[in-house]
């Protein structure tokens, strides 16, 4: 009977802390001053500046070729639902999978309260969303427990990343900004987090030497109340402190995503809706290819007219293949804003894993430099920050013809190191197909350069000559039928 | 119940022949460029055919009138000469009015399922595991009055364009369970599995720079796990999880790595001959494997 009492008294003493120790609305306190205008100012900035960078990044995909991606818009859906929102192909790994989860959702949940801060910010309030009243409780403390955990979690991805233990976080590719960008990541987090609970903290504290109560609940925040002064003017500028440096933090932070790796938060949701739905093997058809040899195959067939120009005149004409990124699909470069350089795809690659050049990830990850080297680079980052230790051919940069994708960035070596097992497409945890464009820029090796391997050469005459990839002639081709015998069985009959 | 048996000869139907006759099979069986040239895989064929002739089917096959799919130049960047093939190839199939094909090379069933329909050929495509697989289930094949796998270790190496490219992972496992046989995963298995090192035209050139050849890093984990050798396996790279607890002991005798593909067969047999391990590690076809528990060799 002690015992059961004991339980109860436990259980309502969680429920209060967790709720809160006060469920009833109180008067919303408001106090306009000059900090509200300011907020203003930085909200707009940061929005703004926002905005104007996410134009450029969308101009930078658009730069690729037109691909017909509506329809089945269900499908899309539903795995958008699956491996974005529910970070279905994170879980091949387990560990990676639990820290990013925290994290995922603590960045979720965590800015509910933003959605508080700016309005708090505007309009003098002093955590208006406590007319919620035991929901207000549930949510900081919520809050305040995931914190904790993205901290501990934050920290677990530091020591995964910088001690080594992870082979996929090396390689040539992650040196210089690929390298600096990953950590700041992590201490922008620890830094966000700081200054939540910095806010918490003292404001509770503060409440507390008045004498009041303040709505919410802090399971955490209360813990670190005695790290704090007991002087209430102190206190109350930490607590504006917590408060500018989450927001402004955060909204630098947004500002540094489309720099970082990190933009993958916003772009992997749609580079997952427009992820290919046919089967892995099945590569796209060139159709210009189609009518050339149709029209070789039956004379009277008819090419389409090629499109133009609105004005009628010719359009410039496209290679075959891809040899610079305007090239590649508007999806490919679509991917290579949301890779968050995790190197799965690299560190399953069979020729990766074998010592080859090649590394899916670097592909990706040079379609993103090229294209902001060539169009527009985000506020941050730009592609001379991305060390030329991690080029292959620093010599050939210097000629102007050949600084492409291909060549510039991507060697034909990695690119015919590859044998097409779609491990890279199947591990990508948003869905990137770094595939596709290995294809396209072999197919502008071979259709435009006649640059393939010369055993490949001879692969394609033996086709062409002997319908067979092997030199033997087309009249050996059913031999193999010769004296064939099979073991003929039947029941024994009386 | 006694058996008799008896040595048949074969006379494998062309399909010219058939519709000269105005007869149609109901199965075309294509063969593939390894199936009708490279020694080893035409071993594979013809087992595949003492199954067909076993179970009584109807079939054909094209013989001469057969060209490459265009697999190998199109995973090149030749999409000129894939398409010049495909096309050659859809007018012979349309011309004898087929439906329904049968093949034993992962790479032809993926180029002539998924990018043939692109080119006006729209056939139903069946590889022979699964194909095997529906025999299995409907009866006709039980597996039982030939060679006894009872016991011995196997182990099945996933090939990318049946696996990953197609999502057909179960098929060749079911055919594998009828053989009774200690069947062991490899850790690289089905979606993970680590590819031959042949796929994407590799088989017709050699490897670029590196440490090491892609198919005997595969070699090496499938003897590991026929072995069950756990350092080996731990060892091995690109793997987070950790190793499978396999029962201990060097059962090395008779042990079979099984695939379903001509060019992971060349690459697993370079593998092995590589390891020194031909005198007890074998590279079988799913079909060569049913085709001897049937007792159909002859």
């Amino acid at each position: 009977m002690a015992k059961l009492t004991a339980v109860k008294a436990v259980i309502c003493y969680a429920y209060r802390v967790y709720f809160g120790l006060n469920p009833k609305p109180t008067q919303i306190p408001v106090h306009f001053s000059i900090q509200n205008i300011l907020f203003l100012l930085v909200a707009v900035a940061g929005f703004g500046l926002f905005a104007w960078q996410a134009r450029k990044i969308r101009a930078n995909i658009l730069v690729g070729r037109d691909r017909d991606m509506s329809g089945h818009v269900n499908e899309r859906l539903w795995k958008t639902l699956l491996v974005a929102f529910g970070q279905q192909k994170m879980f091949k790994r387990l560990t990676p999978a639990f820290l990013h989860l925290i994290v995922y959702v603590g960045f979720i949940v965590i800015n509910i309260e933003v959605i508080e801060i700016m309005v708090d910010g505007l309009f003098g309030t002093h955590r208006f969303l406590q007319f919620l009243g035991p929901l207000y409780s549930a949510l900081t403390g919520t809050n305040e427990v995931l914190g904790a955990l993205v901290v501990l979690a934050v920290v677990a991805f530091w020591w995964r990343r910088n001690a080594s233990v992870v082979r996929r976080f090396t390689g040539p590719e992650l040196r210089a900004w690929p390298k600096l960008d990953a950590n700041v990541i992590l201490y922008v987090e620890v830094i966000l987090m700081a200054a939540l609970f910095t806010m918490n903290a003292a404001d509770l504290k503060l409440h507390q030497l008045e004498g009041k109560v303040l709505p919410g609940a802090f399971p955490v925040s209360s813990l670190l109340t005695g790290l704090f002064p007991d002087n209430l003017t102190a206190l109350a500028v930490l607590e504006r402190v917590g408060w500018w440096a989450h927001i402004v933090g955060i909204l630098l932070f947004l500002n540094y995503l489309p720099s970082s790796k990190h933009f993958h938060i916003i772009m992997a949701f749609p580079n997952v809706f427009y992820s290919r739905l046919v089967p892995q093997g099945q590569f796209s058809n060139v159709e210009s290819i189609t009518h050339e040899v149709k029209a070789m195959m039956d004379p009277s067939y008819e090419v389409p007219a090629p499109a133009t120009n609105p004005d009628g005149s010719a359009l410039a004409p496209t290679p075959f293949g891809a040899k610079d990124v305007d090239d590649l699909a508007w999806t490919n470069l679509l991917s290579a804003y949301s890779c968050t350089e995790c190197g799965r795809c690299t560190s399953v690659c069979p020729a990766n894993l074998t010592g080859k050049l090649l590394s899916p990830r670097k592909i990706i990850m040079d379609t993103r430099d090229r294209v902001e080297e060539k169009y527009n680079s985000p506020l941050i980052f730009h592609p001379s920050l991305y060390g030329p230790e991690a080029k292959h051919n620093p010599q050939e940069q210097l000629d102007k013809e050949n600084h492409t994708l291909l060549r510039g960035y991507v060697t034909p070596e990695e690119l015919w190191a590859c044998t097409t097992c779609n491990a890279c497409v199947e591990a990508c945890p948003v869905n990137i197909n770094p595939l596709e464009s290995i294809v396209e820029m072999r197919r502008f090796l071979v259709l435009e350069e006649s640059a393939a391997p010369n055993s490949l050469n001879v692969m394609f005459s033996n086709i062409e000559n002997n319908g067979a990839p092997w030199a033997f002639s087309p009249s050996d081709r059913f031999n193999w039928a010769d004296d064939l015998f099979v073991t003929e069985k039947a029941p024994v009959t009386a | 119940m006694a058996e008799q048996t008896a040595k048949r000869p074969v006379s494998v139907p062309l399909m010219a022949d058939l519709a000269a006759r105005g007869e149609s099979p109901e199965i075309l069986f294509w063969v593939g460029c390894a199936g009708a040239f490279d020694d080893r895989y035409k071993r594979v064929t013809r087992a595949f055919v003492r199954i067909l002739e076993h179970v009584g089917v109807s079939y054909a096959v094209l013989g001469m009138e057969e060209s490459c799919t265009g697999d190998p130049a199109k995973r090149a960047g030749n999409e000129f000469l894939f398409q010049m093939q495909a096309m050659t190839n859809i007018a012979t199939l349309n011309g004898y009015g087929i439906k329904k094909v049968v093949t034993a090379c992962p790479h032809c069933f993926n180029t002539i399922k998924n990018e043939y329909p692109a080119l006006g050929g729209e056939f139903e495509v069946i590889h022979h595991s699964t194909f095997l697989q529906q025999l299995i289930n409907e009866g006709k094949v039980t597996a039982k009055g030939g060679e006894s796998f009872k016991g011995r270790r196997i182990t099945f190496h996933d090939s990318c364009y049946l696996g990953r490219a197609n999502n057909i992972y179960e098929a060749p496992r079911e055919v594998l369970e009828v053989l009774d046989a200690d069947l062991l995963e490899m850790k690289r298995c089905k979606t993970n599995g680590l590819c031959c090192g042949a796929g994407g035209a590799q088989m017709w050139k050699d490897a670029e720079p590196g440490k090491k050849e892609i198919n005997v890093e595969r070699t090496e984990e499938a003897l590991a796990t026929l072995d069950g050798d756990a350092d080996v396996l731990l060892n091995l790279q690109g793997v987070e999880s950790t190793a499978p607890v396999l029962p201990a002991g060097s059962n090395r005798g008779g042990s079979v790595i099984a695939v379903a593909c001509p060019f992971c067969m060349t690459m697993m047999a370079d593998g092995v001959k590589n390891k020194e391990r031909e005198s007890d590690v074998q590279v079988f076809d799913l079909a060569e494997l049913i085709a001897s528990a049937e007792g159909l060799n002859a």
